[in-house]
C-alpha cells in the first residue's frame, strides 16, 4: 500500500463487539430502537441510547417491559416503514419465542444482535450458543461473526439483505458474549454517509399506512395459511442467493467480505473441522499448530447458519472425515449437536458418505484454551488416520466426570 | 375460479385491498342477539365504546323517551354483531337484552 493509500484509510477504532454493533446500527441510520437491557448485550443499547441523547442518531428510543415487548414494538415499528432494531441474549431470545415466528411470518424487515449466552438452568450469564442454536428454526436469516469487525459489517449487511424485496425476512446477527461483546478489537468504522448509501432506505410498497389502510397480523385459516408458509420458505431459500449479492456489493464498497461457508487449508487436509462464531480464531490458531506438526486438518468456518448453506454438503463431501464443533447440546437429538444434525443430513442428501465427529466444548462459558482446540485437532487427525474409532456420541471436551 | 395461490398473494397475509371485513359478516355467529330498549336508554354512548365489533351504529336520529328529547338513536347493526354481551353487561341502565336467536336456547 502506497503512504498516500495508508493515510487515507482512517485509524482502526477499538471497540467492543456490543458497541460495533452499536455504531453499525448508528451508521445505518436506524429509526426505532427498543431495548431491554440483557447480560451481555445491554452495552449496545446503551451505547445506541447515548447516539440518540447526544443527538448522533436520530432514532425514537422505547423503553419496553420485557423482550416480548422489545420484539413486538420492533416489528410494528418495521410495518409502519421504519428501519428497526434491537438486541438480546439467552432468557431474552427465550422470552421472545413467539415473536420470534411471527416477524418472520408476517415478512418484517429489521435486525437484531444476539449477543450469545447459555440457557438457564442453571442460571449462566457467560457464552455459549444454546440461545442462538435453539432459535435456529424460527425463520430468520441467521449470520454469526467470528470476530468485532465482522459484527459490525453483518449488521450493515444485514440491513440490506433483510429489505430486499425478494427476501423480506428479519435478520439475527449473533457475536459470542464476552469474548466479542466485551472484548475490545480493532474495527474498522465506515463513513456513515457511505452506508447509508450502500443501504438506503426505500419507501416499501406494503406498510401501515393511514393513507392507505393494509392489515398485518391477519387470520389465516387452513384454506390460506399453507400458501403463506411455502412463501415464507422460499424466500428464506432466496436469501441464500441474495445474501452473495449483497456480500459481494458490500465488498466493492468496503473491501471485506464473507462467504456463508468458508474453508481454510482446504486443498491438502485429511479432515475438515467445522466451526462457527468468536471461537474460530482459537481453532484456527489450533489448526496452524497441529499443521506445523505434520496433521494436515482444515478449518471450515460457517457464517451464515440459517438458510443454511447449500456449499456445506458440496465442499464436505470431498473429505472422508469431518469434525464438528459445536457450543451447544441439542438434547435427545439423533447426533446431540445442532450444528451436526444439520451437516449430516444435507452430506446424506448429498450422497456422501463422510464420518462426523462431533466435538462439544464451552458450555457455559467453560473457558476454551488452545490446549483444548488442539485436543479437538489432534483427536480428528487420530481418527481420519484411522488410529481411533469414530465416536457415535459427541465428545464433550474439558468436562470433569 | 381458482383461489390465489403462492405466487398470487401479497407476503406475510398483509391484507393489501381493505376493507375485506365489511364481506366477512360475523352476524351469522350470533346466538343471542342484543335489544336495546330504547325508552330506557341514556344514549350515554358506553355500549357504543365497548362493543369489540363496532357493531353499535350512533344514528342522527331524534327519539322521545320519558319526556327527553334525544338528537341521537343506539342501533345495533346485526350483519356484524357477534352476540358477545358485552354491551348488555355494561350498560349502566339495563336497557339491553340479550334474546336467544333460537327458541329452545
Ligand atoms: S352483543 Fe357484543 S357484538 Fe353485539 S352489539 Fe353487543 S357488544 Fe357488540
Ligand atoms: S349503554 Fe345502555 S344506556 Fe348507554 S347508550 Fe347503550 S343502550 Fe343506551
Amino acid at each position: 500500500m502506497s503512504m498516500n493509500k495508508v493515510l487515507e484509510k482512517k485509524l482502526l477504532e477499538p471497540l467492543s463487539g456490543n458497541h460495533a454493533v452499536a455504531y453499525a446500527v448508528r451508521d445505518c441510520d436506524v429509526d426505532v430502537i427498543s431495548a431491554y437491557p440483557i447480560t451481555p448485550q445491554t452495552t449496545i443499547v446503551e451505547k445506541l441510547a447515548e447516539f440518540v441523547a447526544s443527538g448522533e442518531l436520530d432514532a425514537e428510543f422505547l423503553h419496553v417491559e420485557s423482550e416480548h415487548s422489545a420484539l413486538s414494538a420492533a416489528i410494528g415499528a418495521a410495518a409502519s416503514g421504519a428501519r428497526a432494531f434491537t438486541a438480546t441474549s439467552s432468557q431474552g431470545l427465550a422470552l421472545m419465542y413467539e415473536v420470534l415466528f411471527i416477524a418472520s411470518g408476517m415478512r418484517i424487515p429489521m435486525v437484531m444482535a444476539l449477543v450469545t449466552r447459555a440457557l438457564s438452568a442453571p442460571i449462566n450469564i457467560w457464552n455459549d450458543h444454546s440461545d442462538l442454536m435453539a432459535s435456529q428454526d424460527t425463520g430468520w436469516i441467521q449470520l454469526v461473526s467470528t470476530n468485532n469487525q465482522e459484527a459490525y459489517d453483518f449488521i450493515i449487511i444485514g440491513y440490506k439483505l433483510s429489505e430486499r424485496e425478494d427476501v423480506m425476512l428479519p435478520v439475527m446477527v449473533a457475536l459470542d458474549g464476552y469474548i466479542q461483546s466485551h472484548t475490545i478489537e480493532p474495527v474498522q468504522l465506515e463513513d456513515p454517509e457511505k452506508v447509508r448509501k450502500f443501504v438506503p432506505k426505500k419507501k416499501r410498497p406494503v406498510t401501515l399506512d393511514p393513507e392507505k389502510p393494509v392489515s398485518f397480523g391477519t387470520l389465516g385459516d387452513p384454506d390460506w395459511y399453507y400458501e403463506f408458509k411455502i412463501q415464507q420458505a422460499e424466500a428464506l431459500e432466496r436469501a441464500y442467493q441474495a445474501y452473495k449479492e449483497v456480500s459481494s456489493e458490500f465488498s466493492q464498497y468496503f473491501g471485506r467480505s464473507y462467504e456463508p461457508f468458508q474453508i481454510l487449508y482446504g486443498e491438502d487436509s485429511d479432515a475438515i473441522l467445522v466451526v462457527l462464531g468468536a471461537h474460530t480464531g482459537t481453532f484456527l490458531k489450533a489448526v496452524e499448530m497441529a499443521r506445523r506438526e505434520g496433521m494436515k486438518i482444515g478449518l471450515g468456518v460457517i457464517r451464515m447458519l440459517r438458510p443454511f448453506p447449500p456449499e456445506v454438503s458440496k465442499y464436505l463431501s470431498q473429505y472422508s472425515f469431518i469434525g464438528v464443533a459445536d457450543k451447544a447440546i441439542n438434547f435427545g437429538s439423533a447426533s446431540g449437536s445442532y450444528l451436526t444434525n444439520d451437516i449430516a443430513t444435507s452430506l446424506y442428501l448429498e450422497g456422501a458418505s463422510s464420518r462426523i465427529t462431533t466435538y462439544i466444548y464451552g458450555i457455559g462459558g467453560r473457558p476454551v484454551k488452545i490446549e483444548d482446540a488442539l485436543y479437538v485437532v489432534r483427536h480428528l487427525w487420530r481418527i481420519s488416520k484411522r488410529l481411533e474409532e469414530v465416536p457415535k456420541k459427541p465428545v464433550f471436551v474439558g468436562v470433569r466426570y | 375460479m381458482k383461489k390465489p395461490g403462492v405466487k398470487d398473494l401479497y407476503i406475510g397475509a398483509v391484507i393489501i385491498n381493505p376493507p375485506t371485513s365489511l364481506t366477512n359478516k360475523t352476524g351469522s355467529w350470533r346466538v343471542i342477539r342484543p335489544v336495546i330498549d330504547q325508552d330506557r336508554c341514556i344514549r350515554c354512548r358506553i355500549c357504543w365504546a365497548y362493543c369489540p365489533d363496532a357493531a353499535i351504529l350512533e344514528l342522527d336520529q331524534p327519539y322521545e323517551a320519558g319526556g327527553k328529547k334525544y338528537s341521537i338513536t343506539y342501533v345495533v347493526n346485526y350483519d356484524y354483531c357477534k352476540g358477545c354481551g358485552i354491551c348488555a353487561a355494561e350498560c349502566p341502565v339495563k336497557a339491553i337484552k340479550m334474546i336467544p336467536e333460537v327458541e329452545k336456547l
